[in-house]
């Protein structure tokens, strides 16, 4: 058995609240090019209200620059993103509009350093959303108490332990109140101990009905909480299926290399 | 410790505390060392000694005339008769109260900044105040103004201490924003605004502050029409500027080049535009890096002010120089240099003293 699944000893799967057919995210043959280089060759996926997406694959496969695409911190060269019915083009106003409605949670968890928990909290929904800081301050509290650590709201990330900053990166990005979060590995930077903390708070979220696309490696919490797993290499869609299919029959000869590979460690 | 037993707490070895310990670890810790410091502590003391003896002891302070300098030490009271000049430069005694004020509510905006019990939001109204309202007042308080029923005073009276300190102000209060844009600017993903920095940059960078000086007041009214005269003050203050701020630019484009990427990815992803993400996430950031940096340039700009005396202008050191050679006294060079270097040196080192106690306000513990 691995480590992971241990770590989280799931009580069930966590009932889907996904709506079929209301699709929030369409990628229609998404191509992106790091200069010559083809990084995502093709990408098609539709991602419904409230569904639990899981991408994994090898380093190198594009998985993280697919996800970055969904809120434009990449940007593609041809095909069509299309969130929350909006298609994101050139248009500076577009990409604000769909980055106010998109949270993101990176692997470094990159919280501003020169602010403290709750600022840092604060800072998007008032100069963002022009929520009165009174206002704002009382929903980062919110989120805080729902990541648990209200009491470390007046200091600085400096001071924290990593899955304490991840945990308050979460908070952060969810003070927004997006439609949807994005997740790029949020567990790879993190000491083994703190893996779980950041986990439980992503379940507890999952099973709040938020739309989720997450990369990690965490095969436990895709098992868990995952309506899909899609699993990505050399810039393509491998396969994808419910957690129940992929990992106990993958159709695809890479699927089940790469499953072994980090199942049997 | 394993069988359970607690080590005694034991007081450290004498030779290593107290007066003793540290001579010994300071002074003396190896034989070479030791002889440094015995070398050194001679020629310390024994230059000391004698310029003690003439700038204190041996030294005449009280007087009104070259008369009342009747000891062999320093003649102070050449400074004292001369302060006034050294302060105002030509401008009008009757209208020294103007400048006097000016250096009140200077001191008001100043001194507090220095003290950790005035709260940050005074510390900040009065920062703001100071790059906003103060310049435009002290303008019309020194300049004067008709409507306030101030008489005009020319610029080219200005002088002394006061030149040397709105040399100053006005080049640190414009290049610091000036800096910032052009730091901005050259880091734009627009080429063309890209092109535009880096030229200026590049140009002011690469030409002595002189020959800008020099450029300024005696080719620049060549290329202008006939009739149109342009302040040599306010030339000698735009070239001032736009060379330090050509210099702070580069100064804080290292400090945004330290930035990690995932900071602009974090302001962005966030929904903060360009101009909230600069101003609220990186420069609050890159700007605390390199407090040391701008801090440098402008100590260097405050004393680069000196140069102005080659356009005519009589800044503070110009001012010495002038009233050093008056044969109505005897040899006062020393004690009119030794006097400007003081007070170039107390305002520069209370910048340097400023920022380091800003960088430890400013510190947040651990970087990541």
């Amino acid at each position: 058995m691995n480590q992971e699944t241990e770590l989280i000893q799931p009580p069930a799967q966590v009932a889907s609240k996904a709506v079929k057919g209301e699709a929030i995210i369409k990628v229609i043959d998404m191509h992106k090019w790091y200069e010559q280089f083809h990084v995502l060759r093709g990408l098609n996926l539709e991602v419904s209200k409230g569904e639990r997406i899981v991408i994994c694959g090898p380093s190198g496969s594009g998985k993280s620059t697919f996800i970055r695409c969904i809120n434009r911190l990449e940007e593609h060269q041809r095909g069509q993103i299309i969130v929350d019915g909006i298609e994101l083009t050139d248009d500076l106003r577009n990409i604000d509009t769909i980055r106010r409605e998109v949270g993101m949670v990176f692997q470094h968890f990159n919280l501003f350093p020169h602010l403290t928990v709750l600022e840092n909290c604060c800072l998007a929904p008032i100069w963002v959303r022009k929520t009165p800081r009174k206002e704002a301050e009382q929903i980062a509290m919110k989120y805080l108490e729902r990541v648990k650590i209200p009491d470390q709201a007046k200091k600085y990330p400096g001071q924290l332990s990593g899955g304490q900053q991840q945990r308050v990166a979460i908070a952060r990005s969810l003070c927004m109140n997006p439609k949807i979060m994005l997740f790029d590995e949020p567990t790879s930077a993190l000491d083994p101990e703190m893996i779980k903390e950041v986990l439980d708070v992503m379940i507890e979220l999952a099973e709040s009905g938020m739309t989720m696309l997450c990369v990690t490696h965490e095969m436990g919490f895709a098992k868990t909480v995952a309506d899909r797993v899609i699993f990505m290499d050399q810039g393509e869609i491998v396969e994808q299926g419910i957690p129940k299919e992929f990992f106990g029959n993958p159709r695809e000869a890479r699927t089940r290399q790469f499953l072994q590979q980090i199942l049997n460690h | 410790m394993s069988d359970g037993k607690v080590n005694p707490v034991l007081p450290p070895p004498s030779l290593s505390v107290g007066v003793i310990g540290w001579i010994k670890k300071n002074l003396f810790p190896s034989w070479f060392s030791g002889v440094l410091t015995v070398v050194l502590g001679y020629f310390i003391i024994s230059s000391l000694i004698p310029f003690i003896d003439w700038a204190i002891l041996k030294a005449d302070f009280i007087g009104e005339s070259p008369a009342d300098c009747t000891s062999e030490g320093a003649c102070w009271v050449f400074i004292g008769t001369r302060l006034d000049f050294f302060i105002y430069g030509f401008y009008p005694e009757s209208e020294h109260w103007r400048v006097n004020v000016i250096y009140l509510i200077f001191g008001l905006i100043i001194v507090p900044q220095f003290f950790s019990a005035v709260s940050a939001r005074i510390k900040m109204i009065l920062g703001v105040f100071g790059v906003t309202v103060f310049p435009a007042l002290s303008f019309v308080m020194i300049y004067g103004s008709e409507t306030f029923g101030l008489p005009i005073v020319g610029t080219s009276v200005w002088g002394g201490l006061t030149l040397t300190l709105i040399l100053a102000y006005v080049g640190i209060v414009a290049a610091i924003p000036i800096g910032i844009l052009l730091a901005l600017g050259r880091r734009s993903d627009m080429p063309l605004v890209r092109a535009l920095c880096v030229v200026f940059i590049e140009f002011w960078r690469g030409v002595p502050l002189i020959t800008i000086l020099f450029m300024a007041s005696v080719m620049l009214p060549l290329f202008l029409p006939d009739g149109v005269t342009f302040d040599r003050l306010l030339r000698a203050l735009i070239g001032i500027t736009l060379f330090q701020s050509a210099y702070m630019a580069e100064v804080i484009r290292g400090g945004l080049q330290a930035i990690p990427k995932g900071q602009y990815e974090a302001a962005e992803a966030l929904g903060l535009g360009y101009w909230q993400g600069m101003g609220l996430i990186i420069l609050p950031q890159a700007l605390k890096i390199v407090i040391p940096g701008i801090v440098n340039t402008l100590i260097s700009l405050f004393k680069d002010t000196t140069l102005v005396l080659v356009i005519g202008l009589f800044d503070l050191l110009r001012a010495v120089q002038a009233t050093i050679i008056d044969p109505a006294w005897r040899n006062v060079a020393t004690e009119g240099y030794i006097f400007a270097a003081f007070v170039f040196w107390v305002f520069c080192y209370s910048m340097s003293r400023y920022s380091q106690m800003l960088e430890r306000k400013l510190h947040t513990g651990h970087k990541r």
